[in-house]
């Protein structure tokens, strides 16, 4: 990691570590292109039996039936036009098809620290990896030169401060774990603090809830309301943390929490599985949210920039 | 209240409503409509096709009975087929009458074990047993700590070894622990794993090895897409185990995974977990989620206790009103009359083909089901039968005479008037069609 160089904007990843999230998509074997190209290998030309077997490979890595009908639906299209119907150019479109839709959405992935403390705020349901993350994030601001502090507003898991203790240790950060009960008096209390000794970032963990618990939600707004009442510029970022073995209700997820407090981001986990998390195409699609970072391993280095064109040749290997 | 589903489903009955026999031509699209609801539900690719092709092979050439409609006899066969799948009705885990019963969970990060093993521990120690709950989880920060925290809840002892590494002794000595104190129900509480991480898979098979549970439960997301086949193959493959617990399902995910897993492996779902509190463990009903994993329209419940409870010729006659426009207050109070008998009267109405998008935005209480009778008692011969009379002092008098205000009263008219604008754009959109479908849920 890079160290800031007198610039007032900063990639979280300066060198993303390519080879580190190919590792972690092709643990999986069957992951989509190699797939592809192991079941599409062996014939020269595309017929109905590729399409199908395409259409395999999308629903499998959870991007939904309506994409997946749509993307198929093009490639049939566009093939008819095409004079080479080699699987090889079969594969360059569904490639290209796959990578306009995650790109979409821009995602520069810069941070603006010319007002501090930066403020990033974790959200999602129960067991997605926020914590995980939030240590993750942590480590990497501090490798970067920033100073980081962590609130610990999960107030109601059973040893939600102690786990997130272990991880601000880790990193080597700071960690304000008060012992309110009021998650919103902890981010107040964060930021004060931070205001207080000059801290750069602050990353404010929450306790994981499902959207359909409408009082838990209400809390989430209450605790964006309070920073915002501080600091009228934050928080600068939202991220929302979604499980990568998570199926099609990921973008129910997303739609629910919205309306308490807009992600600006989305942080996929669980990428080192064999899940694909192909769910992120519906979510840029519909949301118009960009995936910033993927977690690909429960490990403090484990998380990882995401680029959609990289994303994209990670999942087609070679 | 409505699914989208339901709308989806309103189309495809649609579409062979009105058909003798099921042929492949006229349920291939309710099929594939179909195959797409189950997608959308999370149910594995592989595991939806094979489910289509059941389904089709059970319904082929069925001749559909007058009382029936194509669309109802299709959807029964559907919603049996995943109920069958989904498995019996609340399979019980093994308690040892003598000596100590051994239960140990396994699952991927952050699916909900911990949790569940303290929820567990409550409901068993609320049976009379004497639990201890195992620290097992070395790894993930603060786990043993949340257990112990999760135990106090509850009052059930938790055993851990500090600074210990290694889940099998741990196990192993929990269990020696359990003797001693006579303790007789021990629940291991293990790390998450990823079902290819070798390494921590031997190290799980391995404390089963040593402890030889009596139970061994796969914990699952119900939230969890199409991975779920590999997982469960993979942890049944090199764990094995004897039952599933479905966790999360306070949420909203539709739990096509169910039948995915349930695809894969031959074990039983033996609880569902639906919160965060200690309280909220609950046993599986295969119907139940078979209905989730269609949608909350939960056209067959209606199908079944339609038939019933409806009196065939009255519905006719109640069709020819409705047909005619002729619906009145008298035909609403039967109507009424007929839904008491059969539950929640919005929840039914909604249920309809044909009806659930269109009373989307009528507001009907339950609870004004029995003023609503009232109120139409209250009402002449003449009234009921045109209801365009009822202006401000009949209006004032049937309030009184009900023991209602006049703005009750009037909230009903509105109402009634709703739904008479509602019939009249289904007979429209079914040109009366619709209606053989609708007859026979009794409420035209
Ligand atoms: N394999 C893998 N496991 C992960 C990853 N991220 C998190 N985990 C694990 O998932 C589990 C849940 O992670 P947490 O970070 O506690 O999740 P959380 O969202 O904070 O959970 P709650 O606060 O309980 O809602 C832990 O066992 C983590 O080690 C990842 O990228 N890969
Ligand atoms: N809403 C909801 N949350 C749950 C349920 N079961 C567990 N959780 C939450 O999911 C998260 C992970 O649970 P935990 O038991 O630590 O999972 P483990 O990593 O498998 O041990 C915690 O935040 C729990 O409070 C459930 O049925 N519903
Ligand atoms: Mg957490
Ligand atoms: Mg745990």
């Amino acid at each position: 990691m890079n160290q800031l160089n007198g610039t007032k904007k900063m990639k979280l990843f300066k060198n993303i570590n390519f080879s580190k999230l190919k590792e972690g998509l092709s643990k999986t074997r069957e992951n989509l292109f190699n797939k592809i190209s192991e079941t599409i290998s062996g014939k020269a030309k595309v017929d109905e039996e590729t399409l199908e077997e395409l259409e395999e490979i999308l629903i499998t890595s959870d991007i939904g039936s309506q994409i997946a009908e749509e993307i198929i639906e093009k490639a049939r299209a566009l093939f008819k036009k095409e004079t080479d119907r080699s699987v090889e150019n079969f594969r360059k479109i569904i490639k290209e098809e796959l990578e306009s839709l995650l790109n979409q959405v821009n995602n520069n992935g810069e941070i603006d620290l010319s007002k501090k403390p930066y403020v990033i705020v974790i959200i999602g349901v129960n067991g997605s990896g926020k914590t995980t993350t939030v240590g993750k994030l942590a480590y990497n601001f501090k490798k970067s030169g920033l100073r980081v502090k962590i609130g610990s507003a999960d107030t109601f898991r059973a040893a939600a401060n102690d786990q997130l203790e272990v991880w601000a240790k880790k990193a080597g950060v700071d960690i304000i774990s008060t012992n309110s009960k009021e998650p919103s008096a902890v981010a107040f209390d964060t930021i004060k603090s931070a205001q207080k000794d000059g801290t750069d970032v602050v990353i404010i963990d929450t306790a994981g809830r499902l959207h359909t618990h409408k009082n838990l939600m209400d809390e989430l707004n209450k605790i964006h309301r309070v920073i915002n009442n501080l600091l009228p510029y934050a928080p600068n970022e939202v991220l929302m943390v979604l499980d990568g073995t998570a199926g099609q209700n990921a973008v129910r997820q997303v739609e629910e929490f919205e309306k308490y407090t807009k992600p600006t981001g989305i942080i996929i986990t669980k990428l080192d599985g064999t899940a694909k998390g192909g769910v992120i195409f519906r979510i840029i699609a519909e949301k118009q949210i960009p995936v910033k970072y993927i977690g690909v391993g429960e490990g403090i280095e484990d998380l990882q920039d995401f680029s959609p064109q990289e994303f994209i040749e990670a999942m087609f290997g070679n | 209240m409505f699914e989208e589903l339901t709308e989806k489903f309103e189309r495809i009955l649609k579409k062979v409503t009105g058909q003798g026999r099921l042929s492949e031509e006229n349920i291939s699209e309710t099929l594939r409509e179909i195959r797409r609801v189950l997608l959308d539900a999370d149910v594995n690719y592989k595991v939806a096709k094979q489910f289509i092709e059941d389904v089709k092979v059970k319904a082929l050439g069925k001749e559909v009975i007058t009382s029936i409609t194509p669309g109802q006899l299709i959807t029964k066969i559907i919603y049996d087929e995943l109920t069958r799948l989904l498995g019996s009705n609340g399979a019980d885990i093994k308690l040892n009458s003598s000596g100590i019963t051994t239960i140990m969970l396994i699952g991927l990060q952050g699916c909900g074990k911990t949790t569940f093993s303290a929820k567990l521990a409550g409901l068993l120690k609320s049976k009379k047993r004497d639990v201890l709950l195992v620290a097992a989880d070395v790894y993930r920060p603060a786990a043993v700590n949340q257990l112990k925290i999760l135990g106090k809840q509850i009052d059930v002892p938790v055993f851990s070894i500090d600074s210990c590494m290694e889940p099998v002794k741990i196990a192993e000595e929990a269990i020696e622990y359990a003797r001693q104190n006579k303790l007789n129900t021990v629940i291991i509480d293990t790390a998450g794993r990823l079902h290819i991480d070798e390494e921590m898979m031997q190290e799980a098979a391995a404390i089963k090895a040593k402890v030889n549970p009596t139970e061994t439960l796969f914990v699952v997301d119900s939230m969890t897409g199409q991975d779920a086949v590999n997982s469960a193959k993979a942890f049944h493959e090199k764990v094995d185990f004897d039952g599933i617990v479905i966790t999360k399902l306070d949420g909203d995910s539709r739990g096509g995974c169910v039948l995915s897993i349930r695809s894969v492996v031959d074990r039983p779902v033996k609880f569902v977990s639906t919160g965060e509190k200690l309280d909220s463990i609950e046993v599986f009903y295969p119907d139940r989620l078979a209905s989730r994993i269609l949608g909350k329209g939960d056209i067959i419940s209606l199908v079944e206790k339609a038939q019933k409870q409806v009196d065939e010729k009255e519905a006719e006659e109640l069709q020819k009103k409705i047909l005619s426009n002729k619906f009145d207050f008298d035909d609403f109070l039967k109507q009424i009359k007929m839904l008491k008998k059969m539950g929640s009267l919005k929840s039914i109405i909604s249920m309809i083909p044909g009806v659930g998008s269109a009373i989307k935005n009528v507001d009907i209480d339950d609870k004004q089901l029995i003023k609503v009778e009232a109120i139409i008692q209250s009402m002449t011969k003449e009234e009921r039968r045109n209801p365009k009379i009822l202006n401000g002092s009949r209006r004032k008098r049937i309030a009184r005479g009900s023991g209602n205000t006049i703005q009750d009263v009037n909230r009903l008219i509105k109402q009634f008037n709703e739904m008479q604008k509602m019939i009249k754009m289904i007979n429209k959109q079914g040109g009366g069609r619709g209606m053989l479908n609708l007859k026979k849920f009794g409420l035209n």
